[in-house]
């Protein structure tokens, strides 16, 4: 499998990460190697086997609908880099992503 | 060139929980901001989510309701995308195993009946909200974050703006007899996106779609879909392509303004949520749901129709809301007679609620009051014009009709051994009108009966008054 | 105060006698930390006024009064947790981990958070914010990772008992490197409410020792359910020293080919030996095969990966953590913020999740990889039809030099090969040490069935009490 620098830059984009220009060639190697080493597991044959995506013991498990209170709204903001009024202040949105 | 439409919908419901979906903060209206959040909706790190065991069941009682399959294997997914109101940057829904598929919904759209696919339902969780400041920041609310919805998709089985909204208007219905929602979409309970394609007619292939989020009510769907029929027919007429974009419907000039061109399917990478276990749904607790879900709309229409023996077109009326239908029950159920309740509801008190502008639930005659007054009408007690003043006191205070009517003496005069004398001495001193009504003249007795009435200021039964009337004047 | 020759019961007996108070044994603690830990960097925050519970109960509470260190991706309420990040180098919680609520009930006293590789990604604790950390038994050397400051704390003798996080091997190869005991509890054992997550469906809490009862000690108070956590068991804790002391005679001990061969020279000989010792007090050895071997390095980096890739997008300088200055819009908050707040290793496990979960790739790398995982799990459920333990070694070459293999990510990885599969089918496993190669310690790893935890402690015990590694002192603390 052939890893490009434009399929960096796709997942990067979806990664919200960015690679300088001097780093991106060589980390594009290395992303490519890794790649390659993961789709060793295209050998293996898995017609019909069923997907393991947890090793749980338990299923269907709920809570009762029963509302808490957060008591301290400040607690929670502590660590908010931008603020005011309660809000979290983010500079402002461009576009919407839903669209890579 | 004749072209068809293709529509197809995607509804989301609020679902009515005390707590959120996946944490237990309160779900409220206009609390104060970032109040109902807790360390879960904020995404801080280490946080897990737990599910709220009623959105599950608010959900199947959907599904049972729109005649959907609910599977008996389901798995939570996580759809990723960054936003600054969806903090964990991913949104917890089930993608690859939803709640329930393949169920569907009848509508009436001129006078044909046509049976519109609902393709699946998922539940969800809902984002904060972004408020867009004029300096350059938006500000971020989380009060909203993680209360659950339920999104219904429908097929694309729509073929022109009527159809999708007979749709809407008979799935708001449907979802909202269930008590699952609140269905408001001034409120957000309720939010519609919509999706149409045209082609030649005669064509296969579907055309491309555009799709249009967030409608602000159900006329904005309609007139939007109508707008974009036009337009997307006049892009191809003139040779041109539809692009696969987002439009936005601009209430004001009533058109659709593009709102992004897209250039393929978004990739969410979603994959299923590791943090909650699989759910099995027993077949056990769909039937015990089951049990406990209201009437549906349509079971109540042939119960008025069929049983109570109103009219459909009265019983249509009631049924636009479940709190007016509730109301109505609640009347009957007291022992008003299912006609006359009909009747009132329809038109007096509907009436009092568009003047005022409020809802059934704000009003002050109670079911139960109004029942007391329609007996007091049916066994004469009080005359239908009394009944008008009672209605309107009863309305405004609240005031126990059967109460009001005794203090204020307006209980109707349909005491025999009192009329008959009176009817007597009437009709001997206007010897005219005995001679008037042998001649076939009908006005006589309204003029008679006009007499008594101001005789005994109103209160007497007209209908026993005509009845002796009628006798005395025979005998002469 | 030094714990190379104490241990849980040691400790509470001169706690209960009152030849030790509480206080001071915290005190005497921190100082030592803050002498030692110039050579060892195995701790990121020191709590330096700790102090222990009130009203202590000596006999009620093993733990009651004894200083415990917290693996830094594990959330404790007003002490910083930083998961070793520059993206969340600040970041104070709010609400304390299940375990940390657990060891806070049982009254021990919480000294600390050390090291690790950012966001448990790593087998080295090299890719730490904070710098490497070093291996107490050779200071040129790593502790291995991703709970290298806990491993390293342990072994040196800072504290008697450390909590670290395993996902693919980060309490068992740090604890191998380090000559200490080290268990990974089976997936659901122990709730992860507030613990940092890193792969979520392979992520547990474990505790590192030197001793091995102090393990069941510390696994007796944090393990069992919680509300919080929807993929905790919910199954009856067994009182796990009760495995302490038992002997092993038919007790069935599997030993796989592959990871038999994965080890050469004296490093086998070791492992043959521990393997030998079980033999002769009458357990029966058992040659196995674990055939998708080979297979599980390039799975458990598609699925922890991935499920990284999801998990750390909630770091984006927008709630709390990191964030970069400078920034024109919300689009350059998120990605400068996050290219600056990661690091490298953090940021090849993202992009790698990220690509494995795009459109296109999702159906041959994740699809593909959650299928052999199913494969995995049926390859050990046969072997624990007929088996009660695996037995073999926990890693394959002992502790690597500082700097040596940071550059070589494929070579790190491959390094995980004999601790990732019990991640994967979820079983329990630890690492007892099994003696010396070169003058560093190896370990013997044990896995059991899924909530067979006893029998971990049980063969583990019997090595520790054979081969008596404990009496050892690691060489690079004495001056």
């Amino acid at each position: 499998m052939k890893i490009t620098k434009e399929n960096i830059n796709h997942v990067a984009k979806l990664s919200r990460l960015e690679f300088s220009d001097d780093v991106i060639d060589s980390f594009t190697k290395q992303m490519g190697d890794i790649i390659n080493m993961a789709d060793q597991l295209a050998e293996v044959d898995t017609e019909g086997v069923e997907e393991t995506v947890q090793v749980v013991d338990r299923d269907t498990v709920y809570r009762q609908d029963k509302p808490q209170h957060w008591e301290s709204r400040a607690e929670l903001m502590e660590n908010v880099p931008e603020k005011a009024d309660g809000f979290i202040k983010v500079p402002v949105i461009i576009d919407k992503d839903d669209n890579e | 060139m004749n072209f068809k439409s293709t529509i197809g919908l995607e509804v989301h419901f609020e679902l009515k929980t005390k707590s959120k979906i996946f944490s237990p903060s309160p779900v409220t209206y206009g609390a104060e901001v970032n109040t109902a959040t807790n360390v879960i909706d904020w995404a801080m790190p280490g946080v897990l989510p737990k599910l709220n065991k009623d959105v599950y069941r608010l959900g199947i009682m959907v599904a049972l309701a729109t005649h959907s399959h609910i599977l008996p294997t389901t798995h939570f997914d996580r759809k990723n995308y960054y936003y600054p109101d969806n903090p964990k940057a991913y949104q917890i829904t089930q993608f690859f195993q939803p709640l329930a598929r393949d169920g569907y919904i009848e509508v009436e759209v001129r006078g044909k009946k046509k049976r519109i696919g609902i393709h699946e339902m998922h539940i969800e969780e809902d984002a904060g909200k972004n408020t867009h400041g004029a300096n350059g920041y938006s500000y971020v609310d989380l009060n909203r974050q993680g209360v659950p919805l339920l999104e219904v998709v429908s097929e694309p089985d729509m073929e022109d703006p009527e159809e999708a909204y007979a749709y809407l208007t008979k799935l708001r219905q449907i979802v909202q007899f269930t008590g699952a929602s609140d269905v408001k979409m001034e409120e957000g309970s309720m939010r519609v996106d919509t999706n149409i394609s045209i082609r030649p007619a005669g064509q296969k292939e579907l055309g491309t779609k555009v799709e249009m989020k967030n409608l602000n009510s159900f006329d904005h769907v309609r007139r939007s879909l109508a707008y974009e029929e036009q337009r997307q027919q006049q892009v191809l007429l003139s040779g041109g392509k539809v692009q696969l974009s987002t439009r936005r419907f601009d209430e004001a000039t009533g058109k659709t303004v593009l709102e992004r061109v897209k250039e393929g399917d978004a990739d969410y990478r979603y994959f299923p949520e590791p943090d909650i276990a699989p759910y099995h749904i027993k077949q056990s607790w769909i039937d015990e749901i089951k049990e406990t879900l209201p009437e549906s709309p349509f079971e109540r229409r042939n119960r008025y129709i069929n049983d109570y023996g109103i009219k459909a077109y009265d019983a249509d009326v009631i049924l636009q809301t479940k709190e007016s239908s509730d109301y109505y029950d609640a009347a009957v159920q007291a022992g008003a007679d299912p006609t006359l309740a009909a009747n009132w509801l329809n038109t007096q008190i509907n009436g009092y609620l568009n003047e005022n502008q409020i809802g059934i639930k704000d009003i002050k005659l109670t079911p139960e009051h109004l029942a007391e007054m329609i007996k007091m009408i049916k066994d004469g007690t009080i005359s239908t014009k009394i009944a008008k003043k009672v209605f309107k006191e009863s309305m405004e205070n609240g005031t126990d009709p059967k109460k009001y009517v005794e203090d204020k003496g307006m209980v109707q005069l349909s005491d025999l051994s009192v009329l008959e004398p009176m009817v007597t001495k009437v009709v001997d001193d206007n010897p005219q009108s005995v001679e008037d009504f042998k001649n076939g003249k009908d006005r006589a007795i309204g003029f008679l009966v006009g007499q008594i009435m101001k005789q005994t200021r109103g209160k007497a039964n007209p209908k026993v008054v005509n009845e002796l009337l009628n006798k005395e004047l025979q005998s002469r | 105060m030094n714990y190379l020759n104490e241990n849980i019961d040691s400790l509470n007996k001169k706690l209960k006698d009152g030849e030790i108070s509480a206080e001071s044994l915290a005190k005497d603690t921190i100082e030592n930390i803050k002498k030692t830990d110039e050579k060892l960097n195995a701790w990121i925050t020191v709590k330096e006024d700790a102090k222990p519970a009130e009203n202590l109960d000596f006999n009620a509470n093993k733990l009651a009064g004894i200083p415990i260190a917290i693996k830094d991706n594990i959330i404790t309420n007003g002490i910083k947790t930083t998961a070793a990040s520059h993206m969340l180098y600040n970041y104070m919680p709010m609400y304390d981990a299940t375990v940390i609520s657990k060891l806070k009930k049982a009254q021990a006293t919480i000294v600390g958070k050390t090291n690790l590789d950012e966001f448990a990604m790593g087998s080295s604790t090299e890719h730490s914010y904070y710098g490497a950390t070093h291996n107490p038994w050779n200071l040129d050397k790593v502790p291995g990772g991703s709970s290298g400051g806990s491993a390293a704390a342990v072994a040196s003798g800072q504290v008697v008992a450390a909590l670290g996080s395993d996902t693919g091997g980060s309490i068992r190869q740090p604890a191998a490197f380090n000559g200490i005991f080290g268990i990974k509890p089976t997936y659901g054992r122990v709730s992860r409410w507030g613990l940092i997550a890193f792969g979520s469906s392979l992520d547990q809490i474990g505790v590192m020792t030197k001793r091995v009862k102090d393990s069941a000690e510390v696994l007796n108070v944090i393990a069992g359910s919680d509300e919080h956590d929807s993929t905790v068991s919910e199954k009856e804790v067994p009182d796990f020293t009760s495995f302490i002391g038992q002997d092993v005679k038919g007790l069935r001990v599997a030993v796989p080919k592959e990871y038999m061969d994965a080890v050469s020279g004296e490093m086998r000989e070791v492992i043959q030996k521990q393997i030998d010792s079980l033999k002769d007090a009458g357990a029966i050895i058992n040659e196995v095969s674990l055939p998708h071997t080979k297979y599980v390095v390039p799975d458990y980096y598609i699925i922890a990966s991935s499920e990284a890739s999801s998990n750390l997008q909630r770091y984006d300088g927008i709630r709390y953590g990191y964030r970069a200055k400078d920034t024109k819009n919300l689009l350059d908050v998120y990605v400068k913020s996050r290219s600056e707040g990661f690091g490298t290793e953090v940021k090849r496990r993202i992009m790698l999740g990220s690509f494995a979960l795009s459109a296109g790739s999702y159906d041959r790398f994740f699809r593909q990889a959650a299928k052999v995982r199913t494969l995995i799990c049926d390859d050990f459920d046969k072997i624990f039809a007929e088996n009660d333990v695996i037995v073999g070694p926990t890693i394959t070459e002992p502790a690597f030099g500082i700097g040596e293999e940071v550059s070589d990510p494929i070579k790190m990885y491959n390094n995980d090969i004999l601790t990732i599969s019990a991640n994967l089918a979820g079983v329990p496993a630890a690492s007892v040490p099994a003696g010396l190669v070169d003058g560093m310690p190896v370990g013997l790893q044990i896995m059991a069935k899924r909530f067979d935890e006893g029998n971990v402690f049980k063969t583990a015990d019997f090595i520790e009490r054979t081969n008596k590694f404990y009496e050892k002192t690691p060489a690079g603390m004495e001056d």
